[in-house]
């Protein structure tokens, strides 16, 4: 990515990891500074290793989690389902075997792949971090460069600790502003997805940019870059600031003394130069969105929840018309229907895209005082047990009760439906994970993708809601939203 | 890994943009530990409807999938991979893929061919006008034909190097073992590591 001129951020990150530049034919080989693991993806690669006879090379750069197939009730019971189950022994297996450290269930930092590595502060800036999960591009927020790989990338990272790689494109996208109460990360996010594509960010580095992006706190930051994958992208990144050397001091693993000193330092030359270009730039106006719906089944069919179910017919291009009758097909739901009349049965609120401290303390004060309605059932799945536990310590578990909702363990659950937590067919959610497409969360299953206070609104109403369709008195949550603009610790301690 | 050179099979025309790879395989399939046995978690949803593409006769046993644009978006799932190449497929044309799919495809020798879309348009309806028609795949000039159609299609240079002799990432990348061991030394002593005990 070496240009004449000044670099991205991207760029800046990119080149202190070249381990050797490639000659044309060959591409880049980049250093990896921290590999994230889970069940799913691995064994196939550990399974490599042992038939090549190779060691992992860097135990010390790994770190395992188990979370997509965990159960979010009776953790202390063996896993019901055996195929779920010998994944889950087979890492198990496997990181004893190859001495990688693991958080198993019932562990005190399991969780989600991508809250773990940030809580722990082994999430830092200016790294390369890599697992076998697209949500990677989560740990963008702290200015690393972050992405998904499949499993044969897995075997050759464990193998190496490199990967070969071609350089990204880089895109600017630049939220102006001031995000107005109670709209929030989510929404910014699900608007720019809406704006360029699924498609639209691939091949590219996104980098988000400008003072809505710069007011907000880390966990926010961390789900707009979660979800730089919906849009086709690499990576999204962030670049480091004041806000984000607060969330990292202290942490179990982050610098400390004359260490701290020197990070900071490098740290905060990660800055996209004034003279550096983009390959291509998107303008935002964070003052003028509203919080944001899906309506489709894939993350760019998304809307203002003011707004009504598309007409396809409406439509120019025939691709999109095509992809636009065939997702209200399987939406079952009709063209002019006022977004807020869609009834849901289901409430998901959790996931590496909303299953921080901050996501459950914006919907608890949602919820505060009301009740999830006769009609729904909604899931609070914490992201990480740390979570859970802080959560504990705040009473939000009890604010979640006593609302009617259930308060579970940590893991992935209900966002990709691994586990028993899923949609029946024709059960339709509103969830605050990444991804709506068909049968993403059960076979059968209809997703509307939502922030946090939509999800909470959402469960009182049994509609499509934001907080201020409530018109009853208690809190509208956007307290919550706007207070989350400190450091955003999720430690109980 | 199997070198590529060339590969002639029937076409299958998916008339679908954004196959995402939990269409592809969903997630409950995924809970297998070895790297084959994914053909039933194909398109599963999907093949529950008879009228779907590969449960028609002259498709069931293709081997070439023309698919819309931004093929293989979402997860980062190689079982995706697997499972298309499980059943029987060897190559994907579409006019664009996802990035990571794209990835995992290389790694595992399914061509990931790119077509202008309005190539992939004109090779559907000659399957779809003369079902069981055969697509001829030819890495090594990177053209598609189909009876008197042909197009040239995009694959990354050195994807398509690696593909057509067969050969191993990883043991390429540790013929540069030397320049990864120089480059770890010069790494800043305060990067983070896993196994240190908490300091806090």
């Amino acid at each position: 990515m070496a240009t004449e001129h000044g670099r991205t951020l991207a760029e800046k990150v990119w080149d202190a990891h070249v381990v050797r530049q490639g000659d044309g034919a060959e591409p880049d080989l980049l250093y990896i500074d921290l590999h994230l693991v889970h069940e799913v993806t691995s064994p196939q690669a550990f399974d490599g290793l042992r038939l090549a006879n190779r060691p992992v090379r860097r135990p010390d750069l790994t770190i395992a989690t188990e979370d997509h197939n965990v159960p979010t009730t009776d953790i202390d019971l063996p896993i019901a389902d055996p195929v779920s189950r010998t994944q889950v022994d087979t890492l198990r297996r496997n990181c004893a075997e190859f001495g990688v450290r693991l958080h198993p269930m019932g562990d005190a930092e399991q969780g989600i792949v991508h809250v773990v590595g940030p809580q722990l502060g082994l999430t830092q800036p200016g790294m390369t971090v890599v697992c076998g999960d697209s949500h990677t591009s989560t740990h963008g927020a702290f200015g690393a460069l972050a992405f998904g790989i499949g499993t044969s990338e897995v075997e050759h990272v464990l193998a190496t600790q490199t990967l070969p790689l071609r350089p990204f494109k880089t895109m600017a996208i630049n939220v102006h502003g001031e995000l107005q109460p109670g709209v929030t990360a989510k929404d910014i996010i699900l608007a720019v997805i809406a704006k360029i594509g699924t498609g639209g960010g691939q091949g590219y580095v996104l980098e988000y940019r400008g003072e809505a992006i710069e007011a907000l706190s880390m966990e926010a930051r961390m789900t707009i870059c979660n979800m730089s994958i919906e849009a086709g992208a690499r990576a999204g990144m962030i670049a480091p600031d004041q806000v984000t050397f607060d969330y990292v001091a202290g942490r179990a693993h982050a610098p400390s003394g004359a260490d701290w000193d020197a990070a900071v330092a490098a740290w905060s030359a990660l800055r996209t130069d004034s003279d550096a270009t983009f390959d291509a730039e998107v303008d935002i106006d964070a003052s003028a969105l509203t919080p944001f719906v899906t309506w489709g089944t894939n993350p760019g069919q998304g809307l203002p929840l003011g707004e009504s179910v598309p007409d396809p017919e409406t439509i120019a291009d025939e691709g999109t018309r095509l992809a636009a009758e065939k997702a209200l097909s399987y939406m079952d739901l009709a063209p002019g229907t006022p977004l807020r009349e869609i009834a849901v049965d289901t409430v998901f609120l959790g996931s590496c895209t909303n299953g921080r401290i901050e996501d459950l303390r914006a919907a608890a004060e949602v919820l505060r005082g009301r009740k999830v309605a006769e009609s729904v059932r909604m899931l609070v799945v914490p992201g990480s047990m740390r979570v859970r536990v802080s959560a504990e310590a705040e009473g939000l578990d009890a604010v979640f009760t006593e609302a009617g909702a259930e308060w579970r363990q940590a893991g992935c659950s209900m966002c990709l439906g691994m586990n028993p937590d899923q949609l029946a067919p024709g059960e339709r959610s509103a969830s605050t994970s990444n991804r709506n497409f068909e049968g993403r969360q059960g076979k059968g299953g209809r997703t509307h993708l939502v922030s946090p206070l939509v999800a909470a609104a959402t469960a009182v109403r049994g509609t499509l809601s934001s907080p201020a369709d409530l018109s009853d008195t208690p809190g509208d949550g956007s307290e919550a939203v706007l207070a989350g603009t400190g450091s955003g610790a999720v430690d109980a301690d | 890994m199997e070198p590529f050179t060339q590969h002639t099979g029937v076409g299958v025309p998916l008339r679908r943009s954004n196959v995402d790879t939990d269409q592809i395989i969903p997630a409950v399939y995924l809970k297998r530990v070895s790297r084959t046995g994914f053909e039933d978690g194909l398109f599963a949803a999907w093949r529950s409807d008879e009228q779907f593409v590969l449960n028609q006769e002259p498709f069931r046993n293709g081997s070439v999938l023309v698919a819309g644009q931004d093929f293989g978006t979402g997860s980062s799932r190689e079982h995706a991979v697997w499972a298309l190449m499980n059943y029987g497929f060897r190559v994907v044309i579409s006019s664009r893929f996802a990035d990571i799919f794209r990835g995992n495809a290389g790694k595992q020798g399914l061509v990931a061919a790119q077509c202008e879309h309005s190539d992939v348009e004109q090779l559907w309806k000659i399957l779809e006008n003369d079902p069981g028609t055969e697509v001829e795949v030819d890495l090594r000039d990177m053209t598609v034909r189909a009876k008197d159609f042909q197009a040239r299609f995009e694959i990354d240079e050195y994807t398509r190097w690696r593909l057509l002799e067969g050969l191993d990432d990883i043991a390429l990348t540790l013929r540069h073992a030397n320049d990864i061991d120089t480059f770890e030394v010069s790494r800043p002593a305060w990067k983070p590591v896993t196994t240190a005990q908490p300091s806090h």
